[in-house]
């Protein structure tokens, strides 16, 4: 009999349930895919470091799900006690014919069951079909295989999907029989009679709120934004809580003081029913404050997450390009515990191969060979000195003990020559900074600009220019040269070197046999890496490949883009959600007045209209004013993720705002229709 | 002059094998200027009849003129048009907008007209002043009395300077003191101002109020009274009279 009921309340209800059931379909589905990813390329054809970062991708996107789940379950929650606070009058009836709180309970019990049971059947559908567009996608992105792929269902991530959503709907059955528990029948009988209380806020307060909420945002925006060399921990801390308290006060304010200002424009307002209109939006607004804040903060963090993702994606592939001139770079060093004074018999990278038996010349189309020197006296601090108290109290983590790296003129001009970059050239008594990691480059460039002369191996030198010269010795995938000064040959003459270096292209062009050469390299290096750990001189060694830093990019790319989208997904969809509800109740409680605008004869076109507008603001109030934090979130984050490089920002803009126009709009839409619906009930 | 003409309605709910003639054959006719007040008990079919004058609902057969066009035959944008030009609409729970002050609310009524706003302003003025609420103009429907409320509704009503006013039980939720102010002020504005009104009521105190009252029983008119000379009291007792006849086993008493 129960049961029954429930059916039918859900069939009945459809219309309330619509915007629920959508989202918990989105939901699973979202869920499901995601989680599906490791199952579906274990199909593919990959290479080992591809391999490897898909294991680091199936760890972060695992580790990502619980964050989701929650935010999920906080939805779902959120939605169901709404869809409840609805029914108020339902229960009402239910009680006065003598159902008791525990039939009540059970019955809502079965609807949650139907609900949840259809949402999770639809959802894996869903998420099945759309996890097979996922595994071309990431196939794609590893440049992996696709001949052996076929149709496939991942059960792991099915369980996984159905336990989490499981709980979640446990959650709800706890909370719907706790407030049920708490319900009283008189208060559950006069909840559809409240009448609506207009809430008068006071002008005065409203307009020194909102002028004290814009001042406090723009001091946020500003040091976030654009003074965020002087930003620490502790001012960004505090950037955030502005940001987010102005949010709150601004969407407090406006709604107080625009209904004000309109009325003052009386020709607009006494024009149509735009008086309905606008008092229909301000008195929504009014009781949608937080909810507004929250959403708004939420789209913020969607825009940043999903277009700073992209962003890091797209730049590594192209920071690639300028960053990784040459094939190969194998250097050795010695190790922080090996003294310089004690290494009698120096040798080189060239030189161990030699010992080990082979030329690292072979296969070589053209190399270079390079060292770098250190001089214990001349350390960062050292570098940095003019201004260190100041630098040392905005960057306490830097390590001001480490000696600098040194090279001489003419080994760097043969490597840019091998990089097919500009040569630089130095007089007697001068240096010249080469640096390209953002952050240190501004420090560096302080003190170069007030001329800081240094001392190497006992000759003063000072700066030839006021600001560092971009380049870098080492191949890799993003702006991470924190600097090392060039100075004239003779200073270092007869030193010991710290590191070599032995940079080169192969002499192969065909993808097969530099693919070939390639593994050939790294065979002798584990041989030569194998003799050397025999020698006992201490020499650290590595080898570094285009290849692999091109894989290790697209990799890491790839799994950041991917997290960027899962959490995206969700906050949008949760956004949307949100939104939805409120929208539709309002429909319901206000589909009174819309009755009697149709009896005073107000034509159903303008009443489309008035309502198309009304949703229009609750959707595009809080987008609008999340569109312009993001602008200055994503300065901020351009500069946070410079290493990454961020070169390609309007692309992944263009990507995130399809993503956000694609959901965003189609909860928008689907409420827009729904509410015609509900007010030509 | 004839304003309305009722011919030979009928109103039927329901199917083929049971059938109720909420309205079963009625037709009159109401004059420019005049007061007319329809009475019944409850489910004699009198909001139906008003229903189907103010096109909220449609007759099955027969026809209603207003100004010699038939308004049966109106649809969709013309209907609207004719509702918002034409009529005045006074109900019994007010239809106040609750998000609206009493001046928004009266406004609205003109707005959808494309009234401009500076004459929109002179003439709530003036309608405030002829219902006596020019001081809770400013006020929210929750901040009002019922009596408030339904001025409010009927300043929002005239301010069109509508054809004819249709009022469903405009007193059935007030106290007898502010039924007796609204009561006035129909009657004033039906002298002064030459409105037609036309109200629906079981009250016979209300009815008393009118030019001529309209009994109706089953859906037919059952009688009909003409106020004439007489002055309200001895009018109202007729309505009693009448109202007696009418609420007891009328088939046998005539």
């Amino acid at each position: 009999m129960l049961f029954k009921i429930s059916l039918r309340n859900v069939s009945r209800s459809l219309k309330d349930y619509a915007i629920y059931f959508f989202t918990l379909v989105i939901g699973v589905s979202i869920f499901y895919v995601f989680n599906a990813i490791s199952t579906q390329t274990a199909m593919l054809q990959l290479d080992d470091s591809s391999y490897e970062i898909v294991g680091l991708l199936k760890n972060s996107l695992s580790a990502t799900s619980v964050f989701v789940a929650i935010i999920l379950a906080l939805l779902v929650v959120y939605a169901s006690r709404f869809l409840m606070k609805r029914r108020h009058k339902e229960f009402a009836v239910y009680q006065t014919l003598g159902m008791s709180k525990g039939s009540i309970s059970v019955m809502l019990l079965f609807e949650t069951v139907i609900i949840g049971l259809a949402s999770l059947v639809v959802g894996l559908l869903l998420g099945t079909a759309l996890s097979q567009v996922m595994s071309a996608v990431v196939a794609n992105l590893f440049e992996a295989d696709m001949t052996s792929y076929k149709f496939m269902f991942s059960s792991e991530s099915a369980t996984k999907t159905i336990l989490y959503f499981v709980l979640m709907y446990l959650a709800v059955v706890v909370f719907n029989n706790l407030s049920i528990g708490r319900m009283k029948l008189i208060d559950l009988i006069q909840s559809g009679r409240k009448t609506e209380r207009i809430t008068n806020r006071n002008v005065v307060l409203c307009v020194i709120t909102f002028v004290a909420a814009m001042i406090a945002l723009i001091y946020a925006y500003h040091c976030v934004g654009w003074d965020y060399n002087s930003l620490d921990e502790k001012k960004l801390v505090l950037c955030i809580a502005l940001g987010s308290v102005s949010t709150f006060l601004i969407f407090w304010s406006v709604s107080g003081v625009a209904l004000r200002l309109m009325r003052l424009m009386k020709k607009r307002f006494y024009h149509s029913i735009n008086a309905f209109t606008f008092r229909q939006v301000s008195s929504v607004i009014n009781t949608m404050v937080f909810s507004m804040t929250i959403i708004c903060l939420m789209l913020f963090i969607t825009i940043c997450t999903i277009a700073s993702a992209f962003s890091i994606r797209n730049s590594m592939n192209a920071n690639i390009q300028e960053l990784c001139p040459a094939d190969v770079e194998i250097a050795n060093g010695l190790s922080s515990e090996s003294d310089i004074e004690s290494v009698q018999d120096y040798k080189n990278i060239r030189a161990i191969y030699e010992d080990a038996g082979y030329d690292i010349t072979e296969g070589m189309k053209d190399y270079v060979e390079l060292n770098t020197y250190e001089d214990a006296d001349l350390t960062i601090g050292k570098s940095l000195e003019p201004f260190l108290e100041q630098i040392q109290e905005t960057n306490p983590y830097l390590d001001y003990n480490a000696s600098e790296t040194i090279v001489t003129l003419s080994e760097y001009n043969r490597l840019m020559e091998l990089y097919g970059r500009k040569p630089l050239e130095l007089n007697q008594g001068e240096y010249i900074m080469i640096c390209n990691f953002a952050n240190m480059k501004d420090l560096r460039n302080a003190v170069l600009k007030v001329g800081n002369d240094i001392t190497v191996f006992g000759h003063v030198l000072s700066p030839k220019y006021t600001e560092c010269q971009d380049g870098f010795i080492e191949i890799s995938n993003s702006h991470i040269n924190s600097g090392f000064y060039v100075v004239p040959d003779e200073v270092v003459s007869n030193q010991i070197p710290n590191n070599s270096y032995f940079i080169g292209n192969y002499a192969e062009t065909s993808t097969d046999g530099r693919k070939q050469i390639e593994d050939q390299e790294y065979q002798i290096f584990g041989e030569v890496f194998d003799y050397e750990s025999t020698q006992n001189d201490g020499y650290l060694m590595k080898i570094d490949t285009k290849e692999a830093i091109l894989s290790d990019a697209i990799g890491l790319g790839a799994v950041i883009a991917f997290l960027g989208l899962y959490i995206g997904f969700v906050f949008l969809i949760s956004c949307g959600a949100i939104l939805s509800l409120k929208c539709l109740s309002e429909s319901v409680d206000g589909s009174e007045r819309y009755t009697i605008l149709r009896k005073i004869g107000v034509d159903e076109r303008v009443i489309s209209k008035s309502l198309l507008m009304q949703t229009g603001i609750f959707f595009f109030a809080p987008l609008a004013l999340a569109i312009v934090h993001s602008f200055v979130g994503l300065r901020f984050a351009k500069f946070v993720l410079i290493t990454f490089g961020t070169e390609q920002v309007m692309k992944s803009i263009g990507i995130a705002s399809i993503i956000l126009f694609v959901i965003y709009g189609g909860y928008f839409m689907i409420t827009y229709a729904n509410s015609k619906r509900i007010i030509s009930d | 002059m004839e304003l309305l003409k009722v011919d030979q309605i009928e109103k039927y709910y329901g199917n083929k094998s049971s059938l109720t003639k909420a309205i079963d054959d009625i037709s009159f006719s109401v004059n420019q200027g005049e007061f007319v007040a329809i009475m019944g008990a409850s489910g004699s079919g009198k909001t139906t009849l008003l229903n189907c004058i103010s096109t909220i609902d449609h007759v099955t057969s027969g026809h209603i003129y207003l100004e010699g066009n038939d308004i049966t035959k109106l649809k969709g944008k013309a209907l609207n048009r004719f509702r918002r030009e034409k009529l005045g609409f006074i109900f019994q729970d007010f239809n106040l907008l609750d998000t609206l002050t009493a001046y928004e609310n009266i406004s609205l009524a003109l707005s959808i007209q494309g009234v401009h706003q500076s004459e929109i302003d002179q003439r709530i003025r003036k309608v405030a002043e002829q219902l006596g609420i020019t001081e809770v103009l400013k006020k929210y429907p929750y901040q009002m009395s019922g009596g408030q409320k339904q001025r409010v509704a009927s300043a929002r009503a005239i301010i069109t300077n509508p054809k004819l006013i249709l009022a469903d039980e405009p007193t059935g939720a007030l106290d007898s003191k502010s039924s007796r102010m609204l009561l006035e002020r129909f009657s004033y504005l039906n002298q002064e101002y030459k409105a037609t009104i036309m109200m629906v009521t079981h009250d016979s105190f209300s009815a008393s109020y009118a030019s001529r009252v309209i009994f109706i029983r089953d859906g037919k008119i059952y009688h009909e009274l003409v106020r004439g000379e007489d002055g309200r009291k001895e009018f109202f007792s007729k309505i009693i009279d009448v109202m007696t006849l009418l609420g007891g086993d009328v088939s046998d008493a005539v």
